[in-house]
């Protein structure tokens, strides 16, 4: 009888312990974060941050170099993205870029030996618009990166391709049994649930809703379905397992949709999410005719970036140290002014007339209305010329720094000129209302395009 | 004499088997030998069989085993027919219903919600034959149709989920797939999309009656297994005979507690815990969606949610703010 007391006894242990197998065993660090007895608390793992801490120190880097002398433009042929660097300032990036992309491959990893000018790898022709990814990153994403920025190494952190990236899931091939319905297989990006595994195609490349639950208490036809909840839920795992946090980090426990109740972190997140999709769509995607068939996913389109790409477990990439005062060149923004208006001409075609707005950009101390600005404002003038009764409201913005009667001026001049493009187009002038000139808050930390601009929104 | 001072059984009577009282004409014989077997003799009765099946007991298994055959071959389709990713994802598979698309669509292509609809009735029809067979076998033996009744609450809950209310809601994707982490996420995202279940007040009182039920039944076998030293587990003769056991255990739980309940209330205090659990669960799910769009809400708008001291700084939905062109939604 003992013997088979002793036996039950042992599969009984050896059961508890497989089935604890997939736990992480305690102490674990509880940080109470929002009133108490709420479950507002985030759970860290001491074993798990230090060793994710280790991960996340800064390379070994070289001080900043003066930028004296002629420029790379100048020196070197086919230079198109950092052509204003000087010489000294463009040698120490590439160095850099080596180390922090390519360490074991080195400078031929994206360069042709015997010419470096040349394009004939593509590695070299992703690393450029990469770079200007990473421009656009810290010049218009200050919403999401603020000042920390992101450097490439934020992403590669030593592989030529960074850990984390996701493509396009297959199409399960039709059959006539044994459909997942999209879901119901371990993917780690989604923390090994059996939710929807590629919740990041229709939410990060494509904008569709992410919200699902009603506004009101009584049914008043909301349709969304439990199984679009599924594919939130996904999302939200795989954001969660990216950044290493409970759903409390961001959200109330009480009411997840709630933004009242929500930490502050959640509004980040909002941004995050916008810029994962900008990136996508305007930088990513784009590569996949660039990139040769192997880099390629299975739905033959390039790898992009989700929340991990840059996280990789961590709250902050890299804990939130900045590696930009070492390297100001990748937070400049006279490279991407261009690429910056796009998405503004996209957003205002597809806007209803009322409320329609663009931000008219304008280069450092000039009141000249730019091509890309004329771009942006056609769609604004076309809703005018068809609703007669709608009016548009002007403000021009300046900087916080320097002088502020000129900048006043300044600021004016840029929305006088805006009114002058507006007319010429033929809209009545009494049709134009002009609002004070503005400061703009977002320059009081750094150089930021968006200090410079005129807002244009359309009114009823 | 037995030792009772034990949470194990320790008692195991060997007796010659007994087939059972005379049955009414119209009833099948039971059938096959009895048997006897001491490891299930440690779990309950030793003797096993002789077994009535009847046609509806046969009726069911034969529903019952359609069903699982349709989800497990799905299940093992989903994987490509590897039996080896059929066990190690085995938790993660599952049969999904029709996409919310298809509405309420009677019969959707088999692999689009088809497979699913079948599993659903016969399943169902499993579990309502094999209801039948419990009430007629109460029946049989002139016994109230208590057991019937109580099966029959968990059966309600299970047709609020997958069958009353997904009609209501005019879609099938409503209902619940049938996998082990399928259905799980499945329940977490329910809870999400209406605005957190746990202020739904129906759901709370299904709580309530779970945890009282698993509480009651503790103190329960508690009671009688303690008392079993004086003859405690003659419970139902000691409903009208009250012995020294009977008066311990009452006197027990009037000094630990000031109140206690009689042999026979106990069972109703049981029953009903365990009755209203899934029939108090069932309202609340019929409600969801229905009636009540985001629960949250619900409990604010009648003050069941207690409003708490803000401790973050005020955070706006950032697709209500001005000047976000350039920023889809």
């Amino acid at each position: 009888m003992t013997a088979a007391l002793r036996r039950t006894a042992t599969v009984l242990v050896l059961g508890t312990l497989l089935v604890l197998a997939g736990c992480e065993r305690p102490p674990v660090d509880v940080v109470q974060r929002g009133y108490r007895g709420t479950g507002m608390d985030e759970i860290y793992n001491p074993r798990t941050v230090d060793a994710l801490a280790a991960k996340n120190v800064l390379p070994p880097d070289t001080p900043p170099v003066p930028a004296a002398g002629p420029t790379a433009g100048q020196v070197f042929q086919n230079v198109k993205v950092l052509n204003d660097l000087s010489v000294g300032e463009f040698s120490r990036l590439m160095v850099s870029i080596t180390a922090w992309v390519a360490p074991q491959q080195g400078c031929t990893y994206c360069h042709q030996g015997d010419n470096m000018a040349s394009d004939a790898l593509y590695t070299k022709v992703v690393a450029r618009r990469m770079l200007q990814m990473t421009q656009h990153i810290n010049a218009d994403w200050k919403s999401h990166v603020v000042d920390t920025g992101v450097t490439c190494y934020t992403c590669h952190r030593g592989n030529p391709v960074p850990a984390n990236t996701w493509t396009r899931a297959p199409a399960q091939t039709p059959a006539y049994a044994g459909n997942k319905a999209g879901q119901n297989t371990p993917a780690p990006a989604i923390g090994l649930t059996s939710l929807p595994y590629d919740p990041f195609t229709p939410f990060l490349d494509q904008a569709e809703n992410i919200r699902v639950v009603g506004g009101t208490a009584l049914q008043t036809g909301n349709r969304r379905s439990i199984k679009q909840a599924e594919w939130t839920y996904s999302l939200m795992v795989h954001m969660s397992q990216s950044l290493g946090v409970n759903c409390t980090y961001c959200h109330n426990s009480r009411s997840f949709a709630d933004w009242q109740a929500s930490s502050p972190p959640r509004a980040t997140g909002w941004y995050g999410i916008r810029m994962v999709r900008d990136l996508n769509e305007q930088f990513l995607n784009p590569l996949a005719s660039v990139f040769p068939p192997a880099r390629l996913g299975p739905g033959g389109d390039s790898q992009k970036v989700n929340c991990a790409t840059c996280h990789q477990g961590a709250y902050k990439p890299l804990y939130g140290a900045s590696m930009l005062p070492n390297h100001p060149e990748l937070a400049k923004i006279r490279a991407v002014v261009a690429s910056a208006s796009a998405p503004l001409a996209a957003a205002a075609s597809s806007a209803p007339a009322a409320g329609l707005s663009a931000e008219l950009l304008f280069a450092v101390g000039s009141p000249a209305l730019t091509d890309e600005a004329q771009k942006a404002l056609a769609p604004l003038i076309d809703a005018l010329k068809a609703d007669a009764t709608a009016k548009v409201t002007l403000s021009g913005f300046h900087s916080a720094t320097g002088d502020p009667a000129q900048n006043e001026e300044l600021a004016k001049q840029r929305a006088l000129a805006v009114r002058a493009a507006i007319e010429t187009a033929g809209i009545a002038g009494d049709r134009i209302v002009l609002d004070k000139p503005q400061t703009a808050e977002a320059n009081v930390a750094g150089e930021d395009p968006r200090a410079r601009r005129v807002d244009v929104m359309v009114m009823k | 004499m037995a030792e009772y001072q034990n949470i194990f059984t320790r008692v195991q009577v060997v007796a010659p088997s007994y087939a059972g009282v005379a049955l009414e004409r119209g009833n099948k014989e039971r059938e096959g030998p009895p048997w006897h077997s001491h490891l299930l003799g440690r779990l309950g009765d030793a003797q096993i069989g002789p077994i009535y099946l009847g046609w509806f007991g046969l009726a069911s298994l034969i529903c019952g085993f359609i069903a699982l055959e349709i989800v497990g071959l799905n299940m093992l389709a989903s994987v490509n027919w590897d039996p080896v990713q059929f066990v190690r994802q085995l938790p993660w598979l599952a049969l999904e219903p029709p996409s919310p698309a298809m509405g309420l669509k009677l019969f959707p292509a088999l692999n689009e919600g088809g497979w699913w609809l079948m599993a659903g009735f016969f399943m169902t029809a499993s579990v309502l034959l094999w209801w039948v067979r419990m009430y007629r076998r109460a029946r049989a033996l002139r016994m109230g149709t208590h057991v019937a009744w109580a099966f029959a609450s968990a059966i309600w809950l299970m047709l609020v989920l997958g069958f009353i209310r997904p009609i209501l809601m005019g879609s099938w994707g409503e209902a619940v797939p049938f996998g082990i982490f399928p259905h799980l996420d499945w329940t977490a995202a329910f809870s999400i999309r209406y605005g957190n279940l746990f202020y739904n007040p129906f759901h709370m009182l299904s709580i309530a009656f779970l945890y009282g039920s698993t509480l009651l039944f503790a103190m329960h076998g508690a009671t009688i297994l303690a008392v079993s030293r004086f003859g405690g587990e003659r419970e139902i003769e000691q409903i009208v005979d009250r012995g020294t056991a009977s008066e311990r255990a009452a006197l027990f739980w009037r000094w630990c507690m000031g109140f206690n309940a009689t042999m026979e209330s106990i069972h109703r205090w049981a029953w009903w815990f365990a009755v209203l659990t899934p029939l108090v669960g069932g309202i609340g799910i019929l409600l969801t969606g229905t009636v009540v769009d985001n629960w949250y809400l619900w409990a604010v708008k009648h003050h069941v949610a207690p409003i708490y001291p803000a401790v973050f700084p005020p955070v706006a939905d950032p697709s209500t703010l001005p000047g976000l062109s350039g920023v889809r939604p």
